[in-house]
């Protein structure tokens, strides 16, 4: 098991003072496997991001444990991945510099972050554009330098908070065929937290349904034939987004 | 996509121009246009007080020499103050704004004495350090300090959570966080409060030295006024005006070098 959340637990303390503690995930329990390619679906608020901040180590659990390589993660591990919806990149470096920043950070041997780095622009389609800066690139771009930062690295745990939903629905199809490619190519363990059901269906051999108030797993779907780009267009593709859309909507209503 | 926009060799547009002819241009219609409000004020005001420029050139000339220890003093007493002010605000603020324990104690501490007039302690270092540069250096750095704290401290404070957290998540040092963040994050911000306060410097360091001791400009200018001397009194005052300008634009010529990206 690559991730295991178990019994895991997030408070946060209340904005008013009035207010009670607020339960962002209640009692999560859910794995992901070596190399396993999970999606989580649900309404905003219902503790996806703070799943996702719990499994790379930038919050600890109130109560419950996350393992990760069966061992507790209590601060970001090196070959763990995260990639946020606003992209996180650094505006007052370059391209070429935001992609290595994470090799760096890790002291990296110079020669070999340089290869790296490179290799990782290439892959996103970035490489012509190397000494731009993050504000002079396309929305589709900028999500893309922030996909290179994390390959470049050489992650075996890739967790991606919403990452293409900001861009427009050509673009993010495209990003959405070059995820499923890295995926393929790597075979890392993956957590993608989406709200788009057909990105959820594309991406997912497991599709986790969760609903807030408390954060909870509330279905989970499995979805073995992913894995080609041709999944798109078939009819089990379309039959398991019809699926996952009641599920949804089952779900939301218990939630209400 | 890629590759097919319209650039030259560096890869980034570029505007036609020599920028330091552009940039001498400009200060020749901004003396223009000061000198113009000036001689045209002191037609109409019509008083011994307030020489025209016409007036007041040749003996800034006359006076250049004579005035160039005092303008090094002053010009000397600016930076080494704002040197220290700036060392001692920057990592302060900079901590408070990424600590939030550190800055609901501090801050309300920050507040009483941020607005307080500076100027007030200055008979105290007038006792304890002379009446050298020493007083005067003490007092605007001091004045300098709280203003770049509280600059800082904001600026800090407003860098995205995203951005803090995405480098985190990549296991970074406290180091690491300062030199690829927080630093260039904030520098922009540092280069803003660098220039309000280096006019501030200036106006405090004219106060200082026109009260106590007998060098730098504000002294000159006193002295000017004492001596009922307009002309040399103005001829001072371009000389105030010229340190300004050459701090201004050694911070903007700083600034370029080290902020190369576009907001
Ligand atoms: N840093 C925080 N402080 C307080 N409450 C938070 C914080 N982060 C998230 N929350 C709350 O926790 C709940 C779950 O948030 P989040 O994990 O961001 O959900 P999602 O990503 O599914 O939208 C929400 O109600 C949100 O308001
Ligand atoms: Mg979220």
């Amino acid at each position: 098991m690559k991730l295991e959340f178990s019994q895991a637990t997030v408070q946060y303390p209340p904005l008013k003072a009035s207010d009670e503690l607020l339960c962002a995930l209640d009692r999560l329990s859910f794995g992901v496997s070596d190399g396993e390619a999970v999606t989580i679906i649900g309404p905003s608020g219902c503790g996806k991001s703070s799943a996702l901040r719990l499994a790379s180590g930038l919050l600890a659990p109130s109560s419950g444990t996350v393992l990760v390589d069966g061992k507790q993660v209590n601060r970001p591990r090196q070959s763990t991945a995260l990639v946020l919806q606003d992209f996180g990149l650094l505006p007052w470096k370059s391209v070429y510099v935001n992609a290595e920043l994470g090799l760096a950070i890790h002291r990296v041997e110079r020669t070999e972050r340089k290869r790296r780095t490179m290799s990782a622009l290439e892959k996103v389609g970035l490489a012509d554009f190397a000494n731009y800066y993050p504000a002079e690139l396309s929305g589709g771009m900028q999500q893309r330098l922030a996909l290179a930062r994390a390959i470049a690295l050489d992650v075996d745990l890739l967790l991606l908070d919403e990452p293409l939903s900001a861009l427009d629905a050509l673009l993010r199809e495209e990003l959405q065929n070059l995820l499923l490619e890295l995926w393929l190519e790597r075979r890392h363990a993956q957590v993608l937290v989406t709200h788009s059901i057909e990105e959820a269906v594309f991406l997912g051999q497991r599709i986790i349904v969760m609903a807030p108030r408390p954060g909870r797993v509330v279905y989970e779907m499995s979805n073995p034939d992913m894995g080609s780009l041709e999944y798109r267009s078939s009819e089990l593709y379309f039959k398991r987004c019809l699926e996952l859309r009641k599920a949804l909507a089952s779900a939301g209503g218990e939630a209400q | 996509m890629s590759g097919t926009r319209k650039s030259n060799a560096d890869g980034k547009p570029r505007r036609r121009g020599n920028p330091a002819l552009r940039r001498l241009a400009c200060y020749a219609f901004a003396i223009a246009f000061v000198f113009a409000g000036w001689e045209i004020t002191a037609l109409i005001l019509d008083t011994p007080a307030l020489p025209t420029p016409a007036a007041t050139v040749p003996v800034f000339i006359s006076y250049a020499s004579e005035m160039l220890p005092d303008f090094l003093t002053s010009l000397y007493r600016v930076l080494v103050s704002l040197l220290i002010g700036v060392a001692l605000a920057l990592p302060i603020g900079l901590a408070l704004g990424r600590c939030p324990e550190a800055d609901a104690l501090f801050a309300p501490v920050l507040y009483i004495l941020y607005p307080l007039p500076k100027i007030v302690i200055l008979p105290i270092l007038l006792v304890l350090l002379g009446l050298g540069g020493a007083p005067k250096i003490a007092l605007i750095a001091l004045t300098i300090f709280f203003q770049v704290i509280v600059v800082m401290r904001d600026a800090a404070k407003a860098i995205p959570q995203n951005t803090i957290e995405s480098v985190r998540s990549l296991g970074c040092t406290r180091i690491d966080m300062l030199r690829h963040v927080t630093i260039p994050a904030t520098l922009p911000d540092l280069f803003t409060t660098l220039r309000v306060s280096s006019g501030i410097a200036i106006a405090v360091l004219f106060f200082a030295e026109a009260i106590a001791g007998s060098t730098g400009l504000g002294y000159f200018i006193m002295e000017s006024w004492a001596m009922i001397s307009y002309t040399r009194m103005f001829a001072g005052i371009i000389a105030l005006a010229i340190l300004g300008v050459l701090i201004y634009e050694a911070f903007d010529l700083v600034e370029r070098r080290v902020t190369r990206h576009r907001r």
